[in-house]
């Protein structure tokens, strides 16, 4: 049987980018992230109807000090992660290591930053709907900072010591676009529960 | 067989005899809607026929016999096909924007009917009753009763409402639509009847277990009438005369009924019950499950579970003789 | 060395059997828990969805025998309770997505022209995540500790202080088990429908079916994260003291009637969307030409998908919101009836124009069209305030959804079931039992629903489990009542049907209705790997246009590996070696399965399902393949 042909054999197996499918589902997830993230400062917004002061009397406004400082943790650490990012597309296995490494000990700054941020609410999470309120927003990005360490961990550990394919950069540079969604989200969680207690 | 669907189809068409209350209004809240359910109406039957008659249309030109290979595309065809489904969205789209108008014109309608110092009435959702209070600026003589909200035929009511516990939904049809009773935030809806009579309601938003039970009654009467009403549900429960009522007064008051239900001329001061100064003068019990006669009051006071599971009401555990004093008095208080 | 498929006929024989042992699922239960390929795993999810279909078809008989008496005795409140939440619930949540969704894990992958879905592992992942939190939920009702307070769950009702136990706890974490699945197969549809298309099939090709899904998989991305937030609160209201819906400490009652409706409104739209794509599906085979129209029904499908996520306070018009944002919703749920109206009159000018050839199908795709108006327009009447202040939690509700959503989505899919039955099995169905079940199931679903309309305009509110005989409901209860027992009838002949047809129904071939899409140009039932050569489109029909296609060659044989292309015209991009199959989705299932369910009880079920997932995820992720220095082949 003769039948015209299409030869892709020539074409590369390993991509990165948009071009990749994990990209895409890395895509997704922080869609879906990004909007049960929005769902919980629309919450926010919503539940600040019903007080007339905000915080409620009896709650002062979040100290800055700790929150602050994870924010330039965490913007700072963009750096390395693109640098683990570049690496990874170049397939080098010790740049990307290295640079990983760096995110990850700013990822556990920012975590160990999350204990003095929790005091600096000033309430409970059952206290009052705000309390509820801003201890979910907080609870989840912290959430995603330690999942996302984790993955951390996890992929330097592989880059480190193997086994390695060459697969496995692709899954080192589409990690970096989780890192980047958990830093970008940190300036809007910092602004809607630090500074919001204070403007709105 | 034949038994069982005749059956059917005579219950299914006495089912239809008469109105349904919405389309049945008594006031002009109601009949504003009803007249724009016409339209809706007048409108979906007519898109209804024409989609229909295009459907057996196309089927009556039907082909019998096996799949035949897919014909070649007509140009000119798709030209008459794509005019045609063009004007229908275009009329699709005008005949919504023409609901749509209709719908924000009755809405201001409905929402225009109201005058300054209007009869008010609040009424409060419970699992599973109506609390229902006329407020006065003099709160000696507001009313307090349960289930039945009495207004003056020609005027309109605001019918303040909120809940006491969870979502309940104030509907009575045939006068107006629903307005839900939140913990929280107070709603209100302005209600009016046109004329003289008893217009049934109903819970319309799932509150638990008696969500079924919770019916009320809307009786509307002439102005005099309603006044003459107000006035008699300011005074105080009737003073007993015979030792038989007198004995059941004294049971009401030592037993666990007063710890949440108000007699007033009594000591018994307590809201988290209906109001029972005036409950003989009311046309149901247990809000609106039960006629208003001492037997079903007597099985209500008993057993209030086997009428509404779930009930809040313990059962009056009394012997008999004072159970019956009990149902006694509590019959007298007219 | 890698082995290169060429398409001689020697070749093609050779690469048949390399294929077939390149995508076999090992055999016996290892293989059945563990199998990655999309047609198993969306088969077992369609026969789970049909489950959870009668037996909260099994709740609804129940509740319409409790109903055609007045006062009856037969269920009380607390079961009564019971069973509308769970027979909400399962339809909801454990029936009609999964359903749609799985069928489109099925269709999708044959309809583009590729071998499997984009993450074959993570699909099977969202199977069992689905598969435990309907046995959570059904488990739960049969030892009587099922939800009782709705599907929809309003608080204060569902709160701690009026909903005591576990009952509200374990539906919220039904919820999130079902919403996990959800989103999974959500974003395996949307990455699979982009990147794995064959080539030629650029987006203005794709079938409308595949239009559908794809908008369909969008709106759960957007949609589900609403109402995992929704009842992660409720549950920690519940559990944690949060103060979420406490109107006492600043929480709002009504903030959850906006997040459970903003994710509500939308997944009604997710369940009938794909039933659309089934229809055009269904008329183009029947009518014998592509459906009119292509560029309007493709933007009907988008403005839908948009439109859906802007309507959710049509819910909530009895609660006293502000009349120019009630207007506004007015507005928007009218104006989403002129994208389903472009639908509608393609298919009739579709229909008009074609020549049409009645098969058991199609019966299914018309009866869907006269439902799905009908509902559409009673919806209309919904929409506008004025008239929802009287319809609103009552019977003509119940009547309008189940118009549309019975009308507008189970009868496509019934449809569709009978239409691709042969393709799954290799057998047709019995077309004299499918037009019996159809002409069954269509004068009983009218003869249950119809009169719901004047029930709920006579006064009748929702979630009743009983009425005074006074007011004069009886009549149409009983009726409802004795059609639900005529659909129930239709459901059983329809089993009946599919029961049949796997050992009697005659041999169907690869394409017994002469259709134009390309899962027909392969066997029925399709081999694991699809296609032995991944086709080359021409044209949105390409069965039709395009008999003997080309084909592409040059795909690796000995290993997972499809194509990747890309997103908007489909031009060859990559080679990419899929997973294979695996036990550790079901492991991971399990391990947030008990997290989830302990999580019930206590917050600590968090940290133990972070701890179990973390083992299973680094099992499923562990590298055991071939290292870096590998094949000089390769060019990134």
């Amino acid at each position: 049987m003769r039948r015209a042909t299409l030869d892709v054999s020539a074409l590369p197996s390993l991509v990165f980018g948009a071009r990749a499918p994990i990209w895409w589902g890395v895509v997704g997830l922080l869609l879906i992230e990004g909007t049960a993230l929005a769902l919980v400062a629309a919450a926010y917004l919503y539940l600040r109807l019903n007080f007339e002061a905000w915080p409620p009397p009896g709650t002062p406004p979040p100290r800055l000090g700790a929150a602050t400082a994870d924010l330039v943790v965490l913007l700072a650490s963009v750096l390395p992660m693109a640098l683990v990012d570049r690496a990874a597309r170049r397939e080098a296995r010790r740049p990307a290591w290295l640079a990983l490494l760096v995110v990850i000990a700013l990822g556990a700054v920012s975590l160990a930053l999350r204990i003095p941020e929790f005091h600096a609410l000033g309430c409970r999470w059952d206290s009052h709907a705000y309390g509820s309120v801003v201890w979910t927003t907080l609870g989840m990005h912290t959430a995603h900072v330690l999942t996302s360490t984790v993955e951390n961990v996890l992929l330097a550990a592989l880059l480190l010591a193997g086994p390695l394919e060459r697969k496995h950069y692709v899954d080192v540079h589409v990690n970096a676009l989780y890192w980047y969604f958990v830093a970008g989200t940190w300036t809007l969680v910092y602004a809607l529960v630090f500074l919001g207690a204070r403007w709105l | 067989m034949t038994r069982v669907a005749l059956t059917l189809a005579l219950t299914a068409l006495g089912g239809c005899a008469g109105r349904p209350a919405a389309l049945d209004p008594a006031g002009p809240q109601a009949a504003r809607i009803a007249g724009f359910w016409s339209l809706l109406l007048a409108v979906s039957i007519a898109v209804s026929v024409v989609v229909l008659a295009v459907l057996l249309d196309a089927l009556a030109r039907r082909r019998g016999g096996s799949l035949p290979p897919p014909p070649a595309v007509d140009p000119r065809l798709e030209r008459r096909l794509t005019f045609g489904v063009a004007a229908a969205v275009v009329l699709t789209a005008v005949l919504l924007l023409f609901l749509f108008v209709a719908s924000l014109r009755t809405a201001r309608a409905l929402n225009a009917l109201g005058e300054p110092d209007a009869l008010t009435v609040e009424v409060t959702g419970h699992q599973w009753w109506w609390e229902v209070e006329y407020w006065d600026s003099a709160p000696a003589r507001r009313v307090r009763t349960a289930n039945e909200i009495h207004v003056p035929v020609g005027r309109p009511v605001l019918v303040k409402t909120r809940s006491a516990d969870v979502i309940h939904s104030l509907w009575a049809p045939r006068l107006a639509g629903k307005k839900d009773l939140l913990p929280q935030h107070a709603t209100s809806l302005w209600m009016q009847a046109d004329r003289p009579g008893m217009f049934d309601g109903q819970c319309a938003e799932f509150c638990g277990h008696q969500h079924a039970h919770m019916r009320l009654t809307v009786v509307a009467e002439a102005p005099e009438a309603f006044q003459t009403w107000l006035a008699h549900q300011r005074t105080p429960a009737a003073e007993p005369t015979e030792p038989a009522l007198l004995h059941g007064r004294e049971v009401f008051l030592a037993g666990p009924c007063a710890l949440c239900h108000t007699i007033a001329g009594t000591t018994a001061a307590a809201r988290l019950g209906p109001d029972l100064t005036h409950l003989a003068s009311r046309t149901t019990l247990a809000a609106g499950t039960l006629p208003n006669d001492l037997g079903a009051l007597a099985a209500w006071l008993v057993d209030p579970q086997s009428v509404k599971p779930g009930v809040h009401m313990p059962p009056a555990a009394l012997p008999p003789r004072d159970f019956q004093a009990l149902v006694a008095y509590l019959g007298s208080l007219r | 060395m890698s082995v290169v498929a060429a398409p001689d006929r020697d070749g093609e024989a050779h690469d048949r059997a390399a294929l077939a042992l390149t995508w076999a699922t090992p055999r016996g239960l290892r293989g059945w828990l563990s199998t990655a390929n999309h047609k198993a795993v969306a088969t077992r999810y369609v026969v789970s969805a049909f489950v959870f279909f009668a037996l909260a078809g099994v709740l609804a008989l129940i509740m319409r025998l409790q109903l055609a008496w007045p006062e009856s005795r037969l269920i009380g409140p607390d079961l009564y309770n019971q069973i509308f939440t769970v027979h909400g619930s399962t339809m909801m949540f454990l029936f009609a997505v999964p359903v749609m969704e799985a069928m489109g894990i099925y269709l999708v992958p044959l309809m583009i022209g590729t071998r499997n879905v984009a993450f074959p592992r993570m699909n099977a992942f969202g199977y069992w995540t689905y598969l435990i939190g309907g046995g959570l939920l059904w488990i739960a009702f049969l030892l009587n500790v099922g939800p009782d307070t709705g599907w929809f769950s309003y608080v204060p009702l569902a709160g701690p202080a009026y909903a005591a136990g576990k009952r509200v706890d374990i539906w919220a974490q039904m919820i999130t088990f079902t919403e996990i699945a959800a989103l999974v197969a959500g974003v395996e549809i949307v990455v699979t429908t982009l990147k794995f298309r064959c080539p030629g099939m650029s987006l203005n090709r794709i079938p409308l079916l595949v239009w559908a899904m794809l908008v369909m998989a969008l709106m759960v991305i957007f949609a589900m994260p609403a109402i995992m937030i929704a009842s992660t609160m409720l549950a920690m209201d519940r559990l944690v003291d949060t103060h979420f819906f406490n109107p006492a400490e600043g929480g709002d009652v009504l903030l959850w009637q906006h997040l459970f409706w903003f994710f509500g409104h939308p997944e009604v739209y997710i369940i009938f969307v794909p039933a659309t794509g089934f229809v055009s599906s269904l008329i183009t085979a029947f009518a014998r030409r592509p459906i009119f129209g292509y560029p309007a029904m493709v933007l009907a499908l988008i403005s839908t998908g948009f439109l859906g996520f802007g309507l959710w306070v049509h819910h909530m018009f009895a609660t006293g919101l502000p009349q120019l944002g009630e207007s506004f919703f007015t507005a928007a749920s009218m104006m989403i009836a002129i994208p389903s109206g472009i639908q509608v009159f393609c298919w009739l000018a579709t229909l008009r124009s074609g020549r049409i050839v009645v098969r058991a199908p199609l019966l299914f795709a018309l009866g869907f069209i006269a439902l799905f108006v009908l509902g559409g327009l009673t919806g209309v009447m919904v929409a506008a305030v004025p008239f929802d202040l009287q319809a609103h939690d009552t019977y003509f509700v119940v009547a309008h959804f189940h118009y549309v959503l019975v009308g507008g989505a189970v009868f496509p899919l019934l449809g569709a079931i009978l239409f691709w039955l042969p393709k799954m099995t290799g057998r047709m169905p019995s077309e004299s039992l499918g037009r019996w079940s159809f002409a069954v199931l269509f004068v009983g679903f009218n003869l249950t629903f119809f009169p719901m309309h004047r029930l709920g305009l006579a006064g009748m509110p929702r979630r009743v489990y009983t009425y005074l005989a006074q007011t004069g409901w009886a009549g149409g209860n009983l009726l409802a009542s004795a059609g639900a027992g005529v659909m129930a009838v239709g459901v059983l002949l329809f089993a009946a049907n599919i029961a049949w047809t796997p050992g009697r129904g005659t041999p169907a071939g690869a394409d017994p209705w002469g259709a134009d899409t390309l899962e027909w140009s392969v066997p029925s039932p399709p081999p694991a790997y699809n296609f032995v050569y991944l086709p080359v489109v021409e044209s949105r029909t390409p069965l039709w246009t395009t008999p003997t296609p080309a084909v592409v060659t040059g795909l690796r044989t000995d290993v997972p590996e499809v194509l990747v292309t890309d997103a908007i015209d489909a031009t060859p991009d990559h080679r990419h070696v899929l997973d294979g199959p695996s036990m550790w989705p079901l492991l991971t299932a399990l391990a947030s399965g008990i997290g989830v369910i302990v999580a019930i009880f206590t917050p600590w079920g968090v940290t133990l399902g972070a701890v179990l997932l973390l083992i299973t995820l680094t099992g499923w992720f562990w590298p055991r393949g071939v290292p870096v220095s590998d094949t000089a082949r390769e060019r990134a």
